[in-house]
């Protein structure tokens, strides 16, 4: 079984090559038997890597450790759960699980638009296909999974513990997801630009797909911040880490995206910006996994480093050549159909919604090369540290939740004063009042008032398109709100579904904000003496060290401590966080011990309790104690804007809109009742 | 005034106190990021960079890690083969701090020689990267090993 799956890979990656030439051959002389042999090459990529991912996850299973990767990530002790975490958790099976994964993307890109876009498809096909031998080139001459050693090992060295976490099941996964999906909005990208039909042919191909590679990318992100949160054990989420940023960076573009894309549906403007966005969002994908994988940056968490960065680095330049050489190529013929008309219009909005997202993107990216780039002018390694991303990102963050709200409020081409006033007399009041009231209660961290308030007038924003649809829908079918209310979304689901969408960035800016207010203490307790904490909002924590016991427990060595948490003189409960030495299956010590945090969670503030280990193996013990405000909020922002994303992913009547009707549509369904 | 060109000035004003933000940023939070050798050269050419907070990049020198529990205070050796820093830190060290594993301190070299460390971050080379797996008479050792504990 495992030795088919080493067979598979050669021949997928034969068959790719196939695909890859045949693809752009049918597109160019049009010739159908081609085109079909392009389709058919990419379904049996998909195959094949089916079966090459069966056999090493066979090999996996079987504790097959005559197979190097199999011995360098299972041990026999090893909870089966996290077998499938063993499966990425190395380099050469993530390569693996990337190539069946964007193979996967390819095919159903392929089968849904079986018949349609037909100039289109084979060059999507050969696209596809190139990525996807890329990738399996890599591992065949590079990083091949099923390399296998001269001798059989007893047992294997065992998967780290830090990613031996719930969180770690599915946090990688979700973000591979979000990163190969990319390529099938890139590929149409390129296939729009190689046969010249510029038309919106390709927008409205892949408007379901960039929407889905965005939603796994941010679940990805909210995944890997929530286990860097419980897992690592330091009382933060997000420490912009060139690891963290590089995730983030195809994030950005892609929301830019997103927005941008609506204007080019309605106005015809923005079309090689887009072009930009999508070439763009690819290679940021490509530039991720190079990042993680070279080492040219040092991150806390570089999961694992090799030459395979450099296969990688010359792929991104192919990649980046190829795309917007194309997109110079066919420059001339991609000139807007519009022109900008008024500074207070929902094109302006978006402008500058756009102009941020990529600003902040560049800032990003450029810092966390800082490193590498003055290294190369200046000859020495200068890091950046968290506070300059958080010095540009902070107010730049802040502008864009402004544009949050004022974006889907505004009317398309030029906001006549009526608009303005009708649309945020109350939006505003709501951002006044929370205003009035941080004050009033001096708040003492000046950008998170602006950002509370802020988040008010998004919050109004939104619930007035609420209200005042449902509202119409009544009145105007006689429906009751609720049904009303229920078909207002199911009818405009891409509309409402964003508006979800912004409450759950409202929700994460919210969080955010509450950063400033965290209180960090170390402190070494004996058994019965405790320490004090204030929360911000003046609640009295007091910590009694318990004691500390020690006990073995499936493939670890545990070392416990146990605190009694009251609040206000009154008694809350018992929280208990660890240290743990995992074992080999003969007993002996693998990897550095690993923390378990204890936490207390409610929407108003985490209790982040670590036990950094005892003193000379006494009962006394060192504790970092965090009060983490809002934590809460992150997660389940990022279950609304989850939600949000699938309101509008899900596949319904909501076709696309001829583009006769589109332009003579006036801002919104509001002002059409209206009038 | 178009609303193009009205567009294109906003857009600079942005970018403008974009590249003044990240120009302070990196001018208060940048740090040379220095092997051993590199600051010992550095110190050399020009003493004022005693005052220079700088990071670090070395490797813990075997058995040369003390803790002091009491008062939170680990010192220990770092190299890269050439030079060797003695370290002082304050505060709790990770899990991974341990011998011969990589680290980078964040902190200042003391004209005593010493250097004072106020972040200490560990990297242990091996962590997510597989160590080659045991040679053969290594496992056959191993597997008599296993057999005789159980």
């Amino acid at each position: 079984m495992t030795d088919l799956g080493n067979v598979a890979l050669w021949i997928a990656f034969l068959i790719g090559l196939w695909g890859s030439v045949v693809g752009f051959v049918a597109g160019r002389t049009k010739r159908q038997d081609l085109a079909r042999s392009a389709e058919h090459a990419m379904f049996a990529l998909w195959a094949l890597l089916v079966v090459a991912a069966a056999g090493l996850m066979h090999a996996l299973l079987t504790h097959d450790f005559n197979v190097e990767f199999v011995a360098a990530y299972t041990s026999r002790n090893l909870p089966v759960f996290y077998t499938w975490s063993a499966f990425y958790g190395g380099q050469k099976g993530s390569l693996l699980f990337w190539a069946l994964v964007t193979s996967t993307f390819g095919s159903a890109a392929l089968l849904v638009n079986r018949g349609r876009y037909k100039e289109l498809t084979p060059y999507v096909a050969s696209t596809v296909a190139i990525v996807v031998t890329f990738f399996i080139g890599t591992m065949v001459f590079a990083a091949n999974p099923f390399e296998r050693l001269g001798y059989t090992p007893v047992d294997g060295r065992g998967l780290n513990p830090q990613l031996q976490n719930p969180g770690m099941v599915f946090h990688p996964p979700m973000l591979y997801l979000g990163y190969t999906s990319i390529v099938v909005p890139f590929a149409f990208a390129v296939a729009a630009l190689i046969s010249g039909k510029l038309d919106t042919g390709w927008l409205h191909a892949i408007r379901k797909w960039t929407l889905l590679s965005w939603l796994f990318l941010s679940c990805g992100i909210i995944l890997g911040m929530w286990w860097a949160y419980v897992e690592l054990g330091w009382g933060g989420y997000w420490a912009w880490d060139p690891v963290e940023n590089a995730s983030f960076l195809p994030w950005l573009t892609m929301s830019a995206f997103l927005h941008s894309v609506m204007i080019q549906e309605k106005r015809g403007m923005l079309k090689r910006w887009n072009f930009g966005l999508v070439i763009g969002s690819f290679l940021l994908s490509i530039f991720g996994t190079f990042l993680t994988r070279s080492g040219v940056i040092s991150s806390v968490h570089a999961f694992s480093q090799s030459n395979v960065g450099w296969f990688f680095l010359v792929f991104l330049g192919l990649a980046a050549v190829a795309g917007f050489g194309l997109l110079a190529y066919r420059w001339p013929a991609l000139e807007a159909e519009a022109k900008l008309e008024s500074m207070v219009s929902r094109e302006a909005a978006f402008l500058f919604n756009n102009l941020i997202l990529i600003v902040i993107a560049f800032a990003i990216f450029w810092l966390t090369l800082f490193p590498v780039i003055s290294e190369a002018v200046r000859g020495t390694k200068v890091t950046v540290g968290p506070p300059a991303f958080n010095l540009v990102n902070v107010p730049l963050g802040l502008l864009l939740l402004l544009l949050t709200g004022i974006g889907p409020l505004i009317a398309w081409r030029r906001a006549s004063v009526g608009n303005l006033k009708r649309q945020f007399l109350w939006p505003t009041a709501a951002m006044l009042v929370v205003a009035a009231a941080l004050l009033a209660v001096r708040m003492s961290y000046g950008y998170s008032i602006v950002a509370y308030a802020l988040a008010a007038f998004v919050v109004g924003t939104v619930l007035q398109e609420f209200w005042r649809g449902t509202g119409a829908r009544h009145r105007l079918h006689a429906e009751p709100y609720p049904l009303a209310f229920v078909r207002l979304v199911g009818r405009n689901r891409r509309r409402y579904g964003g508006y979800v969408v912004h409450l759950g960035i409202v929700m994460l800016f919210c969080a955010f904000a509450g950063l400033a207010f965290k209180k960090d203490t170390e402190v070494t307790l004996k058994p019965g003496q405790s320490v004090d904490v204030r929360s911000p909002y003046g609640e009295d924590f007091r910590i009694t060290h318990q004691g500390v016991s020690q006990y073995q427990i499936l493939n670890r060595y545990v070392t416990a401590a146990t605190v009694d948490v009251s609040k206000d003189g009154k008694y809350i409960g018992t929280m208990r966080s660890e240290k743990r030495q995992y074992l080999d299956s003969m007993g002996r010590p693998t990897f550095e011990p690993a923390t378990a945090v204890a936490i207390r969670s409610n929407m108003m503030e985490d209790l982040y309790v670590v036990f950094a280990g005892s003193v000379q193996g006494t009962e006394e013990a060192v504790y970092k104690i965090v009060i983490n405000p809002l934590v809460w909020w992150v997660w389940y922002g990022g279950m609304v804007l989850a939600f949000g994303g699938l309101i509008t992913l899900w596949p319904g009547a909501q076709g696309p809109t001829p583009a006769s009707r589109r332009r003579a549509e006036p801002a919104g369904y509001v002002a059409r009742v209206d009038g | 005034m178009r609303a193009r060109t009205k567009f294109i000035i906003g857009g600079l004003l942005i970018l403008g106190s974009v590249g003044y933000l990240m120009a302070s940023g990196i001018k208060d939070t940048g740090e040379y990021y220095l092997t051993p050798t590199e600051l010992a050269a550095k110190i050399q050419a020009d003493h004022s960079f005693y005052d220079v907070g700088v990071k670090m990049g070395a490797r813990v020198v075997k058995g040369s890690i003390t803790r002091d529990v009491a008062s939170q205070t680990i010192t220990f050796r770092a190299t890269d083969g050439v030079h060797t820093y003695p370290i002082v830190y304050h505060g709790l060290a990770p899990d991974t701090f341990t011998d011969d594993v990589d680290v980078v301190v964040e902190g200042r070299l003391e004209p005593d020689g010493v250097f004072h460390a106020t972040t200490l971050l560990a990297k242990c080379a091996s962590r997510y990267e597989a160590v080659p797996p045991p040679t053969a008479a290594q496992a056959a050792k191993m597997g008599a090993a296993g057999r005789s504990a159980s």
